[in-house]
């Protein structure tokens, strides 16, 4: 259990990173390695996120999986016309995950898991060029959620359960382009909200068609996160009326989307198994960041987003290589939410492509090493944030633009621990 | 067990100096190329505009802004070296000699209670001290208030100089020696590449003077000037051909000049209108009936006397109305002015009131008074300056009507400045002035475009700048730069320094020509990411 607790501590003292929007897709090392598949593959706990109704066709009494995974990846910005580039300077995010499972009876499993399907992470240099619209932004969602699992026929079992989700949010931008204190230090606010606590659920099915055949949906809920009475710290505004920028509180609500996933396993021979999830995200809820802060005389910061839904492909192998040790490979391809036009440095993604890796090795019959590695490559992409000011008049402020490039590698490292 | 632990350390390792890296990156050796030029050592030479000056003042976040400093940023990209400036001790503008404070604070825009607006100077104490001497050498050579003849002036940066007024405390602080000149100081940094942008205060001080100054054809002693005087063209010409000469001796075979503009379409000279008393004020208003009655029998004399003296240049009889005073009930009426350019006719107007009975010392006030007098017209440049003293009441005058017997309320009302007290020639810009400025000012554009061809340098025309900005406009991502005073963007709050954002667009458009002369490709910046005014009500009440 030490060891558990390292985990967790670790993941808690750090930020969350990396996502297609804001999602970090990294809630556990086995489906991570074969491209974050897991729908309809019975492997072990992390089945209480990809598909809690699969716990009851899990062998052991008590399952358990954890991990985490250190998240490198920076962004960086140019624009050929001026010459200017930009980096930033992103912490390694720790996204983690704590999956437990008990089977009650033949029938029925109950589980918990504990994981962070949202956050980000995102340092730019302060009053780099677009600090107009952020210098840096932290992210945190933590969701637990106790599980359920019944086998409702030999070939069907449904599952799901409550969520709780409790998250955190900083964020500072520059307040325009140019405005600056009477020294010339640029005036920017600090938003700030922890212990946003709100509820959502999970529901999943699945269906065995034979012993090699399975097929997985699950249907994780939205949850908005309603910030309220948050903190706005204005820094270096000029003594004047015509800039009544005084620290206030604000309320936000921030969307955590819905997904819907459905997928297939199939086990090819002894050693090799093969398994295919497509994800929707249901991302075209998350339309604008609107700020609404308490002092009257403090203009509303409406920030546009204007997501759309996006899929996301993922493919993955295991190849059982000894009793002792598993071998897993994977590929997937992420839509990004974020439409032409939209494309603010806060969350700068465009389309990726992950390939992934890993093993499992049993170190004793009850516990397993788990590891992976996922490499995400970005194209190059020139993007603005220009929103449409026919959808959305009260944005004002100039197009924003140039080249991005990303990088992301994710390493990891779980353990599964089954009695 | 531990072997896997390692082998996980050692790929995390190799990922964290992993960076996103573009194909094309901008911050590549071959990027940009800068063509013929050579920009490992770049020197600005100029006055205010150069040093970075604005809102009144000089101070650093406003010298960070300044042209030279913004294009040394972008040739910074195409192998351009390092770029100095002797910036100020703080952001407070202003200055001190010998601890006593001799230069105010910075303008800011403050704001009273009803929401209007006002430039004021920022309540701060400066901290610069003129005589604690920088030690450079300088990249940006920029001085504020330099004629192209100091150039060479030696002493023009020894504070000993400066009670005498032939010291430039701008100058003294980072002057190599106490009798160094600047362009010594400008050579002696072997540039490889230089910007010169001098002449505007040859004419400027005449101008912001209200043109009490002369224009000094002929003259090429320099020494024999009066500070508002313009500078003759001829000397001029020669000045400017030493400096790049020198300059091109010195290594600097390539680089850029810049015209002179036409100073007189910025806010300082066109904010307030030359028709300014508003009839719906109501205390200009009802007053109107009584001054025109009063007026008339001035206007009589007026009219008689000018008859027959006024032609214009073709001979053509002067409509007399030109030289009549009278306010318009129902518009903006023109404020009542000074114009020495024309006859005086005060021993007229004395002895035509003597006729008419009235005291020697009376009709002799009369005649001092509006023996030059007219109402201005549109080609009249009515100073900033002008505005606070517009409809107020000048106690000397007052003192001198009182003087000679009248009550204290109808001195008062021979004393309200711009109405029945004619503006003094520093509150105006005659049309006559302006041209004498313009003449001036293609005489200097002319000669530094000639050299530039001949010694194949970059040429700006800032006047077409100029003229862009104060017709129209200029657009850019966010809005529209333009001339107007305080909101436009383009001038600071002293009307005649350019904000940073025009000072990126300068730059620009300097990064243009050099880019056209010497087949280079050195970036240009985004105007929109520098500002413009500082709104501040720290400001003295």
């Amino acid at each position: 259990m030490r060891k558990f607790l390292f985990l967790a501590v670790f993941a808690l003292a750090s930020a969350v990173t990396y996502a297609g929007g804001y999602r970090v897709s990294v809630q556990g090392q086995r489906a991570l390695a074969m491209g974050h598949t897991g729908v309809a593959v019975v492997n072990s706990a992390e089945l209480g996120f990809f598909n809690p109704s699969g716990l009851v066709y899990l062998e052991n009494k008590l399952t358990i999986s954890a991990g985490a995974s250190a998240i490198f990846s920076d962004v960086a910005w140019q624009n050929q016309e001026t010459g200017d580039i930009a980096r930033t300077d992103n912490p390694v995010g720790t996204p983690f995950y704590i999956n437990a499972s008990y089977k009650l009876r033949d029938w029925v499993s109950v589980g918990l898991s504990v994981y962070t399907p949202y956050g980000s992470t995102v340092e730019w240099e302060q009053d780099w060029p677009g600090s107009h619209l952020v210098n840096n932004i932290e992210l945190q969602a933590i969701y637990v959620q106790p599980l359920v699992s019944v086998k409702v026929t030999d070939f069907l079992s449904l599952g799901g359960g409550p969520i709780f989700v409790t998250g955190a949010v900083n964020f500072n931008r520059n307040l325009t382009r140019t405005l600056t204190d009477e020294e010339g230090n640029r005036s920017n606010v600090t938003v700030d909200a922890s212990g946003v606590n709100e509820w959502g659920w999970s529901a999943s099915a699945m269906f065995v068609a034979s012993d090699d055949l399975k097929f997985g949906v699950n249907y994780r809920s939205e949850i908005m996160m309603n910030a309220e009475g948050g903190s706005a710290d204005f820094e270096n505004i000029p003594n004047s009326p015509m800039t009544p920028f005084r620290d206030t509180t604000f309320d936000a609500s921030l969307p955590l989307p819905a997904e819907l996933t459905v997928g297939a396993s199939y086990q090819f021979d002894d050693k090799w198994l093969f398994a295919f999830d497509f994800n929707r995200t249901f991302w075209e809820v998350y339309r604008s960041l609107d700020l609404d802060f308490a002092d009257p005389n403090i203009p509303d910061s409406k920030n546009p987003r204007n997501y759309k839904d996006s899929n996301t492909w993922r493919f993955g192998a295991q190849y059982t290589a000894t009793d002792k040790l598993v071998l897993r490979a994977g590929y997937y391809y992420d839509e990004s939410p974020v439409q032409e036009g939209y494309f603010a440095p806060e969350t700068p993604r465009n389309d990726s492509m992950g390939f992934t890796g890993g093993l499992s090795l049993d170190v004793t019959s009850k516990l397993a090493i788990d590891a992976s590695f996922a490499y995400i490559r970005f194209d190059e992409v020139d993007a603005t944030y220009s929103p449409d000011p026919q959808e959305f008049p009260e944005y004002q402020g100039a197009p924003f633009g140039g080249t991005y490039k990303s990088v992301a590698f994710i390493p990891g490292l779980g353990v599964t621990y089954k009695l | 067990m531990k072997n896997y632990i390692k082998y996980i350390g050692i790929l995390a390792l190799g990922m964290v100096a992993c960076e996103p890296e573009f194909e094309n990156p901008v911050d590549a050796n071959d990027a940009y190329t800068s063509g013929e030029a050579d920009f490992s050592n770049f020197v600005a030479i100029g006055n205010s505009i150069t040093s970075g000056y604005a809102d009144n003042a000089l101070y650093i976040s406003a010298q960070e802004a300044s042209y030279p400093n913004i294009m040394a940023q972008q040739f910074a990209k195409v192998g351009g070296g390092d770029f100095t400036q002797p910036l100020m001790a703080d952001n407070y503008g202003g200055f001190l000699i010998a601890g006593e404070q001799r230069a105010n604070t910075r303008l800011v825009l403050a704001f009273d209670n009803e929401g209007n607006p006002m430039p004021k100077n920022l309540n701060e104490t400066p901290t610069t001290e003129i005589t604690n001497v920088l030690s450079g050498p300088f990249n940006n050579m920029g001085v504020p208030g330099m004629k192209s003849f100091h150039l060479f002036a030696e002493g023009y940066g020894n504070a000993a100089n400066l009670e005498a007024g032939t010291a430039n405390p701008y100058f003294v602080r980072f002057a190599s020696a106490p009798n160094a000149t600047i362009l010594g100081d400008a050579v002696a940094q072997n540039p490889t590449f230089f910007s010169l942008w001098i002449g505007k205060n040859d004419i400027l001080s005449f101008a912001t003077s209200g043109g009490t100054g002369i224009a000094q054809t002929g003259n090429l002693d320099a020494s024999s000037y009066d500070s508002d005087d313009i500078t003759d063209s001829q000397l001029f010409a020669g000045v400017y051909s030493q400096v790049v000469d020198a300059l091109i001796a010195a290594g600097a075979e390539e680089g850029v000049v810049n015209a002179v503009p036409d100073v007189t379409v910025a806010p300082f000279f066109t904010r307030v209108p030359y028709a300014p008393l508003d009839p719906t004020n109501p205390e200009f208003g009802p007053m109107i009936p009584t001054l025109n009655a009063s007026f008339a029998g001035l206007n009589q004399i007026i009219s008689a006397v000018r008859n027959t003296q006024e032609f214009d240049a073709e001979g053509n009889k002067i409509a007399d109305t030109e030289f009549t005073i009278e306010f318009d009930p129902a518009g903006a009426s023109p404020l009542v002015i000074k114009d020495e350019s024309l006859t005086d006719i005060s021993a007229q107007i004395k002895g035509a009131l003597m006729q008419a009975g009235y005291p020697e010392a009376v009709a002799e006030q009369y005649g001092q008074q509006y023996g030059q007098v007219r109402q201005a017209t549109p080609g009249d440049r009515v100073l900033l300056t002008s505005a606070s003293a517009i409809s107020e009441i000048d106690m000397e005058v007052l003192a001198a009507w009182m003087a000679v017997g009248l009550s204290q309320e109808e001195a008062g009302q021979l004393s309200v400045r711009g109405i029945t007290l004619p503006m003094a020639d520093r509150y105006v810009l005659t049309t006559d002035e302006v041209e004498i400025l313009n003449t001036a000012r293609t005489q200097f554009n002319t000669a530094i475009q000639g050299i530039a061809q001949s010694k194949g340098l970059a040429y700006v025309d800032v006047n077409e700048i100029i003229q862009e900005l104060a017709s129209g406009g200029i657009p850019y991502d966010e809005g529209t730069l333009t001339a107007e005073f305080a909101t436009g963007g383009a001038f600071s709050l002293d009307g005649i320094h350019l904000t940073p954002r025009a000072s990126a667009l300068l730059a620009n458009r300097m990064i243009d020509a050099i880019n056209e002369t010497y087949g280079a490709t050195v970036p240009k910046v985004n105007i929109s990411n520098y500002g413009t005014i500082t709104v501040s009500n720290n400001v003295a009440q």
